[in-house]
């Protein structure tokens, strides 16, 4: 099974089970989690699926590409040390992913 | 109405402004029930990736859908896909029922049109032929997916975003191109000069040909297109042909309730058409817009944001909270490894502000009226685009002289608005 823990800003928690290759962002859209935005369908072009992965979630998450870390100088909240676009991590099978929602993304 | 009080809501048009509307009724609250109707045989998708990743190969259709039907299920909102809504009656009360074209009925008490908007078609002679496509849904892209596998070239009639996407893309896969354009100038609807020239320069060295002022006689072919020739005799071969040449907002459900549409469904700042109990948003709606300047009180938009924004707004209205849409315009395109974002409305600009150079496929141009900061085209630029959309969007400005200057984070040279005066 494929896990996406989501927790919003203020601390309540949605968890979904996610479908491997698919964005942790796709994930929360389709399935109405709130606090990601994602305008832009994933192309980086927006900038509103930002996230604050733990450091497990860090680890499996993949390189981040210059263009997201350039995205990320723009987000609403101010990125911190574990800010990730959602568009960019695609989920593995088997792993569990948790993430925290900033308090605004646009 | 019949003493079973039917109070549902009925979204004709379920794409990216329907969709969005039903979810913000489920956000604030709203616990009547939701049907939205849409002509497309699949479950609601979304369109950007279809002239881009979608036709190079790396996503499938699956990869578009915008909810699980899990979602739609949980949140008692009925999607009825592969039907038109051929008319819509009132009744007297507010409500009606509307009819599809198979003949179900789906009475309703409320009424959204998120109706977007249909390709603008081409009259040519050989128009009809086998491998000319235009390319608006998930089938249109299917199709045109299928031709690409096996040709060798692609004209492009109609230079505008959609044409260059999928130009850019086909061009990805190896085949010649062709862009034909009408204008002297590329995507000379939306954009300055100096980015019209950055897209000609940058496709030409990519390899596709574009021809500018081009005038087009016929589309040639047997049984299927073979090419397309110009009225100077020159025949450009062709084993696909895509016309994109804009499209045309879907209004004729609007007109047939005698709702005011001029070139779209005119609405105010909360999403109301001329009968204020009907909502329109999206595509299909034409609406006062803070940020256009100049000679144009309303504007019809296309683009995601545009129908999300709408959206909310329109769903707010239904609940009977109606307020203005005002958010910061913005929209993106990508041609190949070439990223564009656009932040703001430039209709009525006076002046440009080069920066940086296109050469180097890295520069923005912002544009200004009377001094003042309306828009920016951000060309693998994101730094530059997330400063002047959210500049916009807190009502500052960022001086012309100090938009030059590349040195300069554009962030930092952002002058912020006059503190309110009290009264
Ligand atoms: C190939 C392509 C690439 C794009 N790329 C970008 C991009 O990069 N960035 C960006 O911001 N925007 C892009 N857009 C534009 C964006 O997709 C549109 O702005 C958006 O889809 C508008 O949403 P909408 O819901 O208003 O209208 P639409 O998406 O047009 O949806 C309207 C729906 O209503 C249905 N309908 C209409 N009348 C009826 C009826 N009588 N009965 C039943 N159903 C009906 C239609 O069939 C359609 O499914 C792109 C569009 C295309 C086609
Ligand atoms: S969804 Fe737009 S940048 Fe991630």
């Amino acid at each position: 099974m494929t896990t996406v823990i989501y927790t919003a800003h203020d601390g309540t928690e949605t968890i979904v089970e996610g479908t491997p290759g698919v964005s942790i962002m796709e994930t929360a859209l389709r399935n109405g989690v709130p606090g990601i935005v994602g305008e832009c369908g994933g192309s980086m072009s927006c900038a509103t699926c930002h996230v604050f992965v733990s450091d497990e979630t860090a680890a499996i998450a993949g390189e981040m590409s210059e263009l997201e870390d350039e995205m990320l100088d723009g987000t609403a909240v101010e990125r911190e040390e574990r800010s990730r676009l959602s568009c960019q991590i695609k989920l593995i099978e088997g792993e569990t992913y948790r993430v925290t929602t900033p308090s605004e993304q646009v | 109405m019949a003493a079973t009080a039917n109070d549902a809501t009925l979204i004709v048009g379920a794409s990216q402004a329907g969709v969005q509307l039903a979810a913000t009724l489920r956000e604030l609250g709203d616990e009547r029930p939701i049907v939205l109707v849409g002509d497309e045989p699949h479950a609601p998708y979304q369109r950007p990736p279809l002239s881009k990743a979608y036709l190079q190969g790396e996503i499938t259709s699956d990869d578009l859908i915008f909810r699980t039907a899990d979602w739609f299920a949980q949140h008692d909102v009925e999607v009825v896909t592969g039907e038109t809504i051929a008319a819509i009656e009132r009744h007297a009360d507010g409500g009606g029922e509307a009819v599809t074209e198979t003949g179900r009925r789906i009475p309703f008490a409320r009424l959204a049109l998120t109706t977007g908007a249909a390709p603008r078609r081409l009259d040519l002679p050989g128009i009809d032929l086998p491998g000319v496509h235009y390319l608006r849904t998930a089938d249109d892209a299917a199709a045109i997916a299928e031709g690409l596998e096996s040709a060798r070239s692609l004209v492009v009639i109609g230079g505008g975003f959609i044409g260059l996407e999928v130009a850019a893309s086909a061009r990805k896969r190896g085949l010649a191109v062709t862009v034909l354009e009408a204008a002297p100038r590329l995507v000379g609807r939306v954009v300055s000069e100096q980015t019209s020239a950055f897209y000609l320069d940058a496709h030409r060295r990519r390899g596709i040909d574009v021809v500018l002022d081009a005038r087009i006689a016929a589309i040639e072919g047997a049984d299927a297109v073979s090419g397309v020739r110009l009225e100077d005799g020159t025949v450009i071969l062709a084993d696909v042909v895509l016309v994109g040449i804009g499209v045309v907002p879907r209004t004729e459900l609007a007109e047939q309730l005698g709702l005011e549409v001029d070139g779209g469904i005119v609405v105010d700042a909360a999403c109301r058409t001329s009968d204020p109990s009907i909502v329109a948003a999206g595509d299909c709606a034409l609406m006062p817009n803070p940020y256009a300047r100049g000679s144009l009180p309303r504007v019809r938009l296309e683009s995601v944001h545009n129908a999300l924004e709408q959206a909310k707004v329109a769903a707010a209205t239904l609940m009977g909270d109606p307020h203005e849409y005002r958010t910061t315009p913005w929209f993106w395109s990508d041609q190949a490894d070439i990223k564009l974002q656009i932040a703001g409305l430039s209709t009525g600009y006076d002046a440009t502000v080069l920066r940086g150079d296109p050469d180097t496929e890295k520069f923005s141009v912002l544009y200004y009226r009377d001094g003042e900061l309306l828009a920016a085209d951000c060309v693998n630029q994101p730094l530059d685009f997330m400063a002047v959309r959210s500049a916009l969007g807190r009502g500052a400005t960022i001086p012309p002289e100090a938009a030059a200057d590349t040195s300069v984070p554009l962030k930092k040279s952002v002058v912020e608005p006059a503190a309110p005066t009290l009264v």
